[in-house]
């Protein structure tokens, strides 16, 4: 496809038709910040947080949603961009309770990124939060709109990526709120915990539950790994704090096969892993009863009760269940073990089912 | 998967059998309503529940449990009367043709309306929708294959893509969805009687000896080993005396629960490796701590054979110690050193021994992992599956006829049962249903039943109902549902105080020896006042 020319801040810059001004300008280098723009959702050009002023328009342009134009002539950083858009931040922070120190999304929030960056030090406004009752209808996800910048974000996610159609931008005007059907609690609504929402979401409004208060976004230290549940095998990244999985989140830039997407249990149900129950020492049962052992003990009763048999009724008599929920390396070296150590080719696992 | 799950936002129609995909695989849903929503694919829905992606479905079939073979060959002969099949690919790639093609002749939409209880137009206009795409994907999970007819289902559904040609191309293909992470990766890897890693036969004398000489070994065992089913056998004829089980919660995932319960008891040793105390766990003379998931590396694969890496997150909680490494420990100390530094080195072993692996290493998959076969380094991996050709050269159409499953409702069990999963569970529930989140979405065992048969059997929502079958009785909680179809009851499976496979059949199909736990017949009360809560 031919490519078109324009000039951004005085530089000229090619790129294809197709591009908008805001990818056209990052790719060439040119810092423009966003709020309602995200990658992985259509653009909507609605926070005006990106606005960019065009050469014979008289209005500024959202620049992510404004296509290039052969021959335009962009500026990035007028007077006038940086006025429009301190002003809409200003807009933002007046209009909600952002008291960023008891935030989760502290360190993490791009409404904070972009007071810094503008330099907001003081507010022309009186601060008036709409003094909206926290929801906290449920365990894993904490919905907070007092923080709520209405950059339709998440509606956006939960609609067009899950489609799970579970919020909207309702009401009017001043009165605008993200809700559910009937405006009910995410807990009482249709909502399926994917947490696509909390993911998108660019403030504090909608975060994890259980991560509040377990320590800052800095803190958190992430392995990206496989999801242990079905067999979709999402990508995810386990966020961990002093040896504990704190939260789990994930990143559309991951690629396949999820691209940032996750579901309920990939996304909440991590807390098995620290949970009281785990067994953390080998057992060995006495008079119907177990009692903790040593790994030594217990692997040479193993050894003993395993290769009486084998001596005695032959290998055949040993019976091997694998796991679909170990690894394959871990099911390779099993089927290894059952046929060229224990001699049989009775290994199996419940696949089946 | 033949195809991978981006794949299926490319296809005209998509079929969805067997599967209710928006809790069993919620993100492949998200791919599937997507495809849907944004580009206009049509969803040809087929199952007896009102399940969510309902909403999204241009046509929806309800056929009686265990009836799938006869609504598929319906489908076909559809295609076949109006000319809508690919002769083209049906020529080049497939034999048996004719067979089948005598066999749906008898399958009218009337007469597979008498059988499945789907009207016939709904037939007619299923199968014009799939037969006029240019590329259509059929979707399948457990509902298909948990039959005593599995196989026949599979191949059933198999005939329909191949009578199209939707085989080896971009939005096509036949796409079972694995239930859990890594079953494929365990079948992969030989976790399985007959074949070791990368399906190769344990029967064929070559094969035995090349792995005999990589393991270093004199000789390996000729006879292909017993499966689960079979094995439970053995420890009840007293043929097997021990058994050593790693992750696994057979007590409450096998159908016919007590068969197996009383064979457990009858072994000899009992060595059991897991995270939890499950009921399995709790029979054994030995319990060895593994590590979780996130204590670990390795590998899983997923549905669409993506082999990617498990990261090591947090060190093994207490004494727990990783699957790999309690195994290489195990078998040292019985006579059979294992020493492998790491997952990694396993892998660089797996790759040698296992030619669909044969390209994979650790830094290969760093990044979005690979598509097995991928057979050496320089291999691009496989996305899509019989491109040009089949595995085994061509295609071949199975004339299957319809067998009515084992056990239909009659006047003293009058409902089908069917099992399954629930959104916020995930197989045996030792994992989900100790999360907070999960748990306080649905922690207790429900069964869904349509508001007509819960009025005649005098049921209200919440009540506690006693289910019993041939085999058993469970103790439920009634949801009066509008997901549930007339004359069928769905109860999931994850629950150990409400095991629903104390009830079902240990029947099994003959050649996949998956057990039939999709349907059986049953019998549904009012629980006595005393037992109610
Ligand atoms: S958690 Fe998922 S379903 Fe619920 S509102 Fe958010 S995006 Fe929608
Ligand atoms: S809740 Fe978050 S994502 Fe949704 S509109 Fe408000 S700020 Fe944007
Ligand atoms: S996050 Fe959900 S959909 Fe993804 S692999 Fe895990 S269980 Fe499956």
């Amino acid at each position: 496809m031919k490519q078109v020319t324009l000039t951004i801040n005085g530089k000229s810059v090619k790129t294809s038709p197709r591009s908008t001004i805001l990818i056209a300008a990052r790719s060439a280098g040119f810092r423009i910040p966003t709020l309602c723009y995200h990658p992985r959702l259509a653009s909507v050009g609605s926070c005006r947080v990106c606005v960019v002023e065009i050469q014979g328009r008289g209005n500024l342009a959202a620049s992510c949603v404004t296509p290039v134009a052969d021959g335009m002539v962009v500026r990035t950083d007028s007077e006038r961009v940086v006025a429009a858009r301190r002003l809409v931040v200003e807009l933002l922070l007046a209009g909600g309770e952002h008291n960023c120190s008891l935030c989760a999304a502290s360190g993490d929030c791009e409404l904070q990124n972009l007071a810094y960056e503008l330099g907001i030090e003081k507010l022309d406004f009186p601060v008036e939060a709409p003094g909206y009752p926290r929801d906290t209808s449920n365990a894993m996800i904490e919905r907070d709109l007092n923080k709520c910048v209405l950059c339709g974000r998440c509606v956006r996610a939960c609609n067009e990526v899950q489609v799970n159609e579970v919020i909207d931008i309702g009401y009017r005007g001043a009165r605008a709120k993200i809700v559910t059907a009937f405006d009910r609690n995410y807990g009482d609504s249709d909502c399926v915990f994917c947490g696509e929402c909390v993911s998108v979401c660019p403030t504090g409004a909608l975060r994890e539950k259980a991560a509040r208060f377990k320590g800052r976004p800095w803190e958190f230290q992430k392995t990206r790994t496989t999801c242990v549940y079905c067999g979709t095998g999402c990508q995810l990244d386990v966020n961990v704090r002093d040896g504990r999985v704190v939260k789990v989140t994930s990143d559309f830039r991951h690629g396949p096969p999820n691209y940032g997407s996750l579901c309920a249990k990939g996304r909440f149900a991590y807390d098995f892993i620290h949970h009281p129950d785990r067994l953390t020492t080998p057992l060995i049962k006495e008079d119907d009863e177990f009692r903790e052992a040593t790994w030594d003990e217990a692997m040479d009763l193993v050894v003993l009760g395993l290769s009486a048999i084998r001596n005695q009724e032959g290998p055949d008599a040993i019976g091997v269940l694998a796991s679909a929920r170990c690894t394959n390396e871990e099911n390779y070296l099993l089927q290894k073990f059952t046929r060229a150590c224990l001699g049989t080719n009775n290994i199996d696992h419940c696949a089946r089912l | 998967m033949t195809n991978s799950i981006s794949d299926l936002e490319h296809s005209e129609v998509i079929l969805v059998t067997g599967s209710n995909t928006t809790e069993m695989h919620p993100v492949i849903s998200s791919a599937l309503k997507r495809a849907v929503r944004k580009r206009g694919a049509e969803l040809i829905l087929v199952d007896p529940r009102k399940i969510r992606l309902q909403r999204y479905a241009s046509a929806w079939l309800r056929p009686k449990p265990g009836t799938d073979v006869a609504w598929i060959n319906g489908l076909l002969h559809v295609i076949l009367r109006d000319g809508l099949q690919n002769d083209t690919f049906i020529r080049d790639r497939t034999q048996g043709f004719e067979e089948m093609a005598e066999l749906v002749k008898r399958y009218t939409p009337a007469h597979v309306e008498e059988i499945t209880g789907i009207p016939a137009a709904d037939i007619e206009r299923a199968g014009r929708l799939y037969g006029r795409a240019k590329k259509a994907s059929i979707v399948y999970a457990m509902g298909i294959t948990q039959h005593t007819t599995g196989t026949d289902n599979v191949k059933s559904l198999a005939n329909l893509a191949m009578l199209c040609g939707n085989i080896g191309i971009a939005g096509g293909g036949v796409n079972p969805l694995r239930g859990q992470n890594n079953v494929q990766g365990a079948c992969d890897m030989g976790a399985l009687p007959n074949v070791y890693s990368g399906y190769q036969q344990v029967g064929d004398a070559a094969v035995r000896e090349r792995m005999a000489l990589f393991w270093n070994v004199p000789q390996l065992p000729k006879v292909p080993g017993k499966t689960l089913t079979e094995i439970t056998a053995g420890v009840l004829s007293g043929q097997v005396k021990a058994m050593y089980i790693v992750g696994e919660n057979p007590m409450l995932s096998d159908p016919d629960l007590r068969h197996l319960k009383g064979a457990l008891r009858n072994l000899h040793f009992l060595v059991v490796q897991d995270i939890f105390m499950t009921e399995t766990a709790a029979m054994a003379d030995v319990v060895l701590p593994a590590a979780s998931f996130a204590e670990k590396d390795g590998t899983f694969t997923n549905t669409e054979r993506r082999i990617q890496r498990v990261r090591k997150a947090i060190d093994p909680i207490g004494d727990c110690r990783a699957d790999w490494s309690i195994i290489a420990d195990l078998s040292t100390r019985l006579g059979f050193p294992m020493s492998y530094g790491s997952p990694e080195a396993i892998m660089d072993e797996i790759a040698r021994v296992t030619p669909s692996y044969g390209g994979v290493s650790y830094r290969r998959i760093e990044g979005v992992g690979v598509q097995w076969p991928c057979p050496t380094p320089e291999h691009p991996g496989t996305p899509i599956l019989h491109k040009e050709s089949f595995t085994r050269g061509k295609g071949v159409f199975h004339a299957i006829d319809f067998e009515p499953p084992p056990e239909v409702p009659d006047a003293e069990y009058p409902l089908y049962l069917s099992t399954g999963r629930v959104l916020y569970h995930w197989h045996t529930g030792s994992m989900t249903r100790r999360s907070a989140g999960m748990s306080e979405r649905v922690n207790r065992c429900e069964m869904e039943i349509s508001a007509h048969d819960a009025a005649k059997l005098g049921l209200e929502n919440g009540q506690e109902a006693l289910v019993s079958s041939r085999r058993g009785q469970i103790a439920v909680t009634v949801t009066v549902s509008e997901k549930a179809v007339r004359g069928t009851v769905f109860i999931p499976f994850h629950f150990a105080e409400a095991a629903v496979n104390e009830l079902t059949h240990g029947l099994r199909d003959p050649v996949a020896k998956i057990p039939g736990i999709k349907v059986c017949a049953v019998k549904v009360e009012p629980a006595p006042v005393s037992e109610s809560r």
